[in-house]
């Protein structure tokens, strides 16, 4: 009953949340929390932990911002053409990652990965540095204008929504529980008669597809593609994200993905107050120290905080 | 005089700077393998304390005035100490935990690193010159061989084949393969292996940070430097496998060599080269070329 509660009060606060903040940055954030969810789906119930994610995100980004700008698809299409180039490529990817075990698998997708970022910086519809720019946003359905970010936000809270709940039935689902037990102990899995290859092969591709929707999704909100998205660095943060919220919690990567964007832009604001009160002049140039920041904060949660903060309250409550 | 249409001195340029990123691409990965074998981690922080040691040569001539040589001892001794710190207060308390957590852990150390040079210098690269002694090319007749370059590919091979006879001939090297195949055993012979692990991970990151210093008259010195770098590293581990020494000095070498040669025989392709032959050793031979399942 409580749990009913809590769901209609964070559906409750989304559905108002654009008339109090800005809604592009909100947008951002929604796709973030999906990316980091399907990554959770990998590292958290599957217990894969993927380097190579942005290719996914990022290289979905570019697939649908060239179907929507240079094809003329409809915003639909766009976003399942990006989706179907995520899959498919983390079935390749996939296939070849999980040919090794634990470590091997995570250095593997990391350069399969950043192989896919060579080829975009080389292929010249991607614009190379400069990016993909001036992605149309369309119509939904051919009559509802995208243009307005009100209504845009609104789309993409619900298509967030039905994904988180399709992951959170994926999770509960028979599949999902031989996915944990493929985490928890491979070779009794095998032993006793799953085939664990297909069943990570498979958790890879879904993974790999909602990373892609999100990417899709961004692309189209923002308008642009970037190199920065296919990026292995993009790869790190949703690593961060989930870790901070929680890997294998349900809601910890959106949670995560809230924490690590907002901190993103608003690092600035927090050196410039530090800089104030404390009157080290270095502090005003934290904003631009991103990385650093970043850095400092999966240091500190990979010694101290490794159940991420909705798993560290899981445990205590318990 | 030309082979496969393409001019013999511009072969044979591609070849010997091939042969060169080889030879960062040997010590690097031996320096993985030897850390990977007694710790268990894979050091994402290589491609940044390779970076710091390229910095510290760099900022040894511009702020103190110390020559290149010097550098070369001192850097590393320097990356060593400071890998050394990094184990003892950071890396220690993973080892009984899931391997995962030493990458991640070592990330946000590269992150914090790279964060730290990239607010000092941007991302721009700083300029070093070729230290004195090693200016300038010799004719060879068919082609002309620039001194520095040559230096840097015999410099990585003496330093990688004395590693090889320290680990695989001295009794040093002995305990270490011994802690590598049963760290408990070796303790309970009354070896310090706690100690014998943070000076193998010191000694790995020294070769990283030499080849830092190697590398700075070659490439330019720039905080990124060592991320683009890693990631090609990792493929080449996994190429070569990480069982043996002689394999990751050989698959570093050869893998720079074939990288070099495609930058001229068909220059798209030289920056995924390294990928995709990682692609085809993983369907023909997972476990890598010299590769054991552990």
């Amino acid at each position: 009953m409580s749990r009913k509660l809590g769901y209609a009060a964070v559906l409750v606060g989304l559905l108002i949340a654009p008339f109090v903040l800005y809604p592009v940055l909100l947008m951002k954030i929604l796709c973030f929390a999906l990316f980091a969810c399907a990554f959770n789906l990998l590292i958290g119930f599957t217990g894969l932990l993927s380097f190579g994610h942005a290719a996914f995100f990022g290289g979905a980004a570019y697939i649908t911002g060239h179907v929507l700008k240079v094809w003329g698809l409809p915003f639909e299409l766009g976003l399942l053409v990006g989706t179907a180039f995520a899959a498919a490529t983390g079935w390749l990817i996939g296939g070849l990652a999980i040919r090794r075990q634990g470590i091997y698998f995570t250095m593997i997708t990391l350069a399969l990965a950043q192989m896919l970022f060579f080829v975009f910086l080389q292929a010249p519809f991607t614009g190379g540095e400069d990016g993909l720019q001036s992605i149309p946003r369309g119509y939904l359905l051919g009559v509802i204008d995208l243009r307005n970010d009100l209504t845009m936000y609104y789309v993409v809270l619900a298509i967030m929504v039905a994904t988180f709940a399709l992951i959170v039935r994926i999770i509960h689902s028979p599949f999902g529980q031989v996915l944990k037990a493929v985490r928890e102990n491979e070779p009794r899995a095998t032993s006793l008669g799953y085939e664990v290859a297909r069943y990570k092969l498979l958790a890879f591709v879904l993974s790999a597809a909602l990373a892609g929707l999100a990417g899709s999704v961004k692309a189209v909100i923002l308008g642009f593609g970037t190199l920065t998205d296919v990026h292995w660095s993009m790869s790190g943060l949703v690593v961060l994200m989930t870790l901070v919220g929680g890997m294998g919690t349900l809601f910890g990567p959106v949670l995560g993905a809230i924490i690590i964007i907002a901190l993103e832009n608003k690092l600035g604001d927090v050196g410039s107050w530090l800089a104030q009160v404390t009157e080290i002049e270095w502090f005003n140039t934290l904003g631009e120290s991103v990385t650093m920041v970043t850095g400092l904060i999966f240091v500190l949660c990979v010694l101290a905080f490794r159940r991420g903060i909705i798993g560290e309250l899981a445990a205590r409550m318990r | 005089m030309e082979i496969f249409g393409i001019p013999l001195a511009a072969f044979f340029g591609q070849l010997l700077l091939g042969l060169v990123n080889g030879s960062f691409y040997a010590m690097l990965s031996l320096g993985l393998a030897v850390i990977f074998g007694l710790l268990n981690v894979i050091n994402f922080a290589h491609g940044a304390l390779y970076m710091m040691g390229a910095f510290l040569a760099w900022m040894g001539l511009q702020y103190f005035g110390i020559s290149y040589w010097v550098m070369l001892l001192l850097a590393p001794l320097l990356i060593a100490l400071f890998g050394m710190v990094i184990e003892r207060t950071m890396l220690r308390w993973l080892y009984q935990l899931d391997h995962l957590y030493g990458l991640l852990l070592t990330f946000g150390i590269t992150l914090m690193l790279e964060g730290v040079f990239r607010s000092f210098y941007g991302v721009s690269g700083q300029p070093f010159a070729v230290p004195s002694q090693l200016v300038g090319a010799t004719d060879l007749g068919f082609m002309m061989l620039p001194i520095y370059r040559a230096w840097v590919v015999v410099a990585s091979l003496v330093v990688c084949l004395a590693t090889w006879f320290v680990i695989e001939k001295t009794r040093l090297g002995a305990y270490l393969r011994a802690g590598t195949e049963n760290p408990r055993m070796v303790e309970a012979f009354g070896i310090n292996v706690p100690l014998m692990v943070t000076l193998t991970y010191g000694f790995g990151v020294a070769l990283a940070a030499f080849a830092g210093v190697l590398a700075a008259p070659v490439l330019q010195v720039s905080p990124l430097m060592g991320s683009n770098l890693i990631v090609t590293i990792f493929a080449v581990v996994v190429i070569g496998g990480m069982g043996s020494i002689l394999g990751s000095i050989v698959t570093g070498l050869a893998l720079g060599v074939i990288e070099g040669l495609t930058k001229v025989f068909y220059p798209e392709l030289s920056s995924t080269v390294v990928f995709i032959i990682m692609a085809i050793v993983l369907l023909v031979r997972p476990a890598g070329l010299f590769g054991r399942e552990k």
